[in-house]
């Protein structure tokens, strides 16, 4: 499977998208804590990625061919691990362990104990330098690969984002495509009330990106969206999801409070009625 | 400091009529070396590629070199990045900037993932002189040395800078060298070869043990020399790496005298000193003084004067053992 989506339809990849929002229900019930409403509002932008764009091979993670992708909002683990399962990185059964003593499955990705992740995050703001400096590499190597980066609309707060972004511009990288998963919500509220980071566009266009805005749970937009970026000469891509936090579950939708609780038993079953 | 050739005690052998130069530039030149040999070394800096020496590189190879602009923390995110992609990226700035600004950046992106990236920071201790505290870098051993899995190289002169600069890049791993602004004396003997984690035996001393790194290395020797006119018998210690400590090399120091003392360019809270007294205390219980920076900032002063008005001078070592016996 090095390039997944080559023919899959979309509706595909939205069931795909159910089947990682279930999975992502079930483990953090299992774990009984984690990040429930910005894994479930990044959920169909990372399924495009991992079903349809991404070259990757999940029986050979370190094929020096693949793409990358950095999970720069680090919290969102339950997604990321959600798909590296459903690809076939490691056995479903293991996301039971997420959160536990020695499990692969570290609260926020960690590198040094599960294939799949490429650099450990959770720490907000450095996914993005991370990325460019991974892209740069490749683009020496000439071999063609791309990065692909998610960051959380909260996440654009730290400084070290604005950098990242000036330096790609600069290099011209334009094996990078990054993505906002702008579900406008962090842990303390509405971002707009916490510290407003809108015109979100606006900036990324002045610091010199290709800047293409999308609904984020609309799989025909982001797939289009990702075709695009990949188009783009001599500049990095962003992507501007808007995306509801807690998405496809209707009790955790637009709930700040679901930043960082995982579901009880019985909005685990309710849950599931509505993801089927 | 200054120019002066320096007698070792390596058998009386002068360290080959090498010149003193700055730590710093031997790093320029070492990784100038390096970019010829090895295609996978890019170099980072931020903007101070003329002052960390790194401008050597960046002019022979463009390609391989990237300025990040004044964005430590980028600067680290994007090496750690350049290192997943298969190159060795050495990342540079001053010491204050590097270990301080982007502290948060080594300790996640780097260490926690185990990174083979390499920090050479320059510009550290107080002899960075007259631009004053905001530059002088005091504590930056201690916040390396707190991170797992990192290595912490303190070279004495600019033959051990070279050979430092050699071996990291052959190790697959975090490092962080410190180099300094001014001239260092030569003191390595010639057919000095630098070992990671191994410490460098000048001699030892009966009655008390000095364990140095970078600067205060040679105004260790020159407080052996001092000491011994006195009838005291002084040993020295070259401890280049600070972490991994050479601890066979401490206790062996320990045992052979009732009196250890540490001699850095930094603070005595969590670097060499610290080390010494960690590994001692468990080990082998002796008296350990520590010559450093007492938990103080620096301020503006030419090199030589803050040296002298911080006691890091080869008397302030020879008062602190004197007055420790």
């Amino acid at each position: 499977m090095s390039r997944p989506g080559a023919a899959i339809s979309t509706d595909s990849l939205r069931q795909r998208a159910k089947e990682v929002r279930r999975e992502i229900i079930k483990m953090l019930t299992e774990a009984g804590s984690g990040h429930t409403g910005g894994s479930l509002s990044a959920a169909d932008l990372v399924t495009a990625l991992f079903f349809y764009k991404m070259r990757h091979r999940p029986e050979d993670p370190d094929w020096r061919e693949r793409d990358r992708f950095i999970l720069s909002k680090g919290h969102a683990a339950p997604l990321l691990y959600a798909v590296l399962a459903l690809s076939g990185y490691f056995d479903k059964d293991v996301l039971k362990t997420l959160r536990r003593i020695d499990s692969p499955l570290q609260g926020h990705p960690s590198s040094k104990t599960l294939k799949g992740v490429e650099i450990s995050t959770g720490s907000l703001g450095q996914g993005l330098s991370i990325a460019n400096g991974i892209a740069l590499g490749l683009r020496m190597s000439g071999t063609g690969q791309r990065v692909y980066c998610l960051l959380g609309d909260g996440e654009l707060q730290e400084g070290q984002v604005w950098e990242a972004a000036m330096t790609a511009a600069h290099y011209g990288i334009d094996n990078l495509c990054a993505i906002v998963d702008n579900n406008g919500l962090q842990i303390d509220g509405f971002c707009c009330d916490v510290m407003k980071i809108e015109p979100i566009t606006e900036k990324w266009k002045a610091f010199g990106w290709h800047v293409i805005d999308i609904d984020g749970h609309d799989m025909d937009q982001i797939v289009s969206a990702l075709d695009e970026a990949e188009g783009i000469k001599g500049k990095p891509s962003m992507i501007v999801a808007r995306t509801v936090k807690g998405k496809g579950v209707s009790f955790f939708e637009g709930k700040a409070e679901y930043h960082g609780v995982a579901p009880s038993k019985e909005e685990r079953e309710k849950a599931l009625k509505e993801l089927e | 400091m200054g120019d002066t050739r320096q007698k070792t005690e390596a058998g009386n052998r002068e360290p080959g009529g090498r010149q003193a130069v700055a730590t710093r530039d031997a790093y320029g030149a070492a990784l100038f070396e390096l970019g010829k040999r090895r295609e996978d070394v890019v170099v980072l800096d931020a903007d101070l590629s003329g002052s960390t020496k790194t401008a050597k590189f960046a002019k022979a190879f463009p390609g391989r070199f990237f300025n990040m602009g004044i964005s430590e923390q980028d600067m680290i995110g994007t090496a750690g990045g350049l290192s997943l992609a298969g190159k060795v990226p050495f990342a540079s700035t001053f010491a204050i900037f590097e270990t301080g600004r982007a502290w948060e950046q080594i300790r996640q992106t780097v260490c926690y993932s185990g990174l083979n990236v390499k920090l050479v920071a320059t510009h550290g201790g107080i002899t960075v002189g007259e631009d004053g505290a905001s530059h002088q870098s005091i504590v930056d051993v201690a916040l390396m040395r707190a991170l797992p899995g990192m290595t912490v190289i303190v070279p004495a002169d600019g033959m051990e800078t070279e050979q430092v600069i050699i071996a990291i890049v052959d190790y697959n791993g975090p490092v962080y060298v410190r180099l300094g602004r001014m001239k260092a004396p030569a003191v390595m003997p010639d057919d000095y070869k630098f070992d990671m984690g191994k410490a460098y035996l000048f001699h030892l001393g009966k009655d008390a043990n000095i364990i140095a790194c970078g600067i205060m290395v040679s105004s260790a020797l020159e407080a052996r020399k001092m000491l011994a006119s006195e009838g005291l018998d002084v040993g020295v210690i070259n401890m280049p790496t600070v972490k991994p400590l050479d601890a066979e090399a401490v206790l062996k120091a320990a045992r052979s005298s009732r009196l250890v003392v540490t001699a850095e360019e930094h603070s005595i809270i969590g670097g060499l000193g610290s080390a010494v007294c960690e590994l001692l205390s468990e080990e082998h219980p002796v008296k350990v003084k520590r010559v450093g920076v007492k938990d103080k900032f620096g301020k503006s002063g030419k090199p030589g004067e803050l040296l002298e008005a911080y006691g890091l001078t080869a008397k302030g070592i020879v008062d602190t053992i004197k007055t420790s016996l």
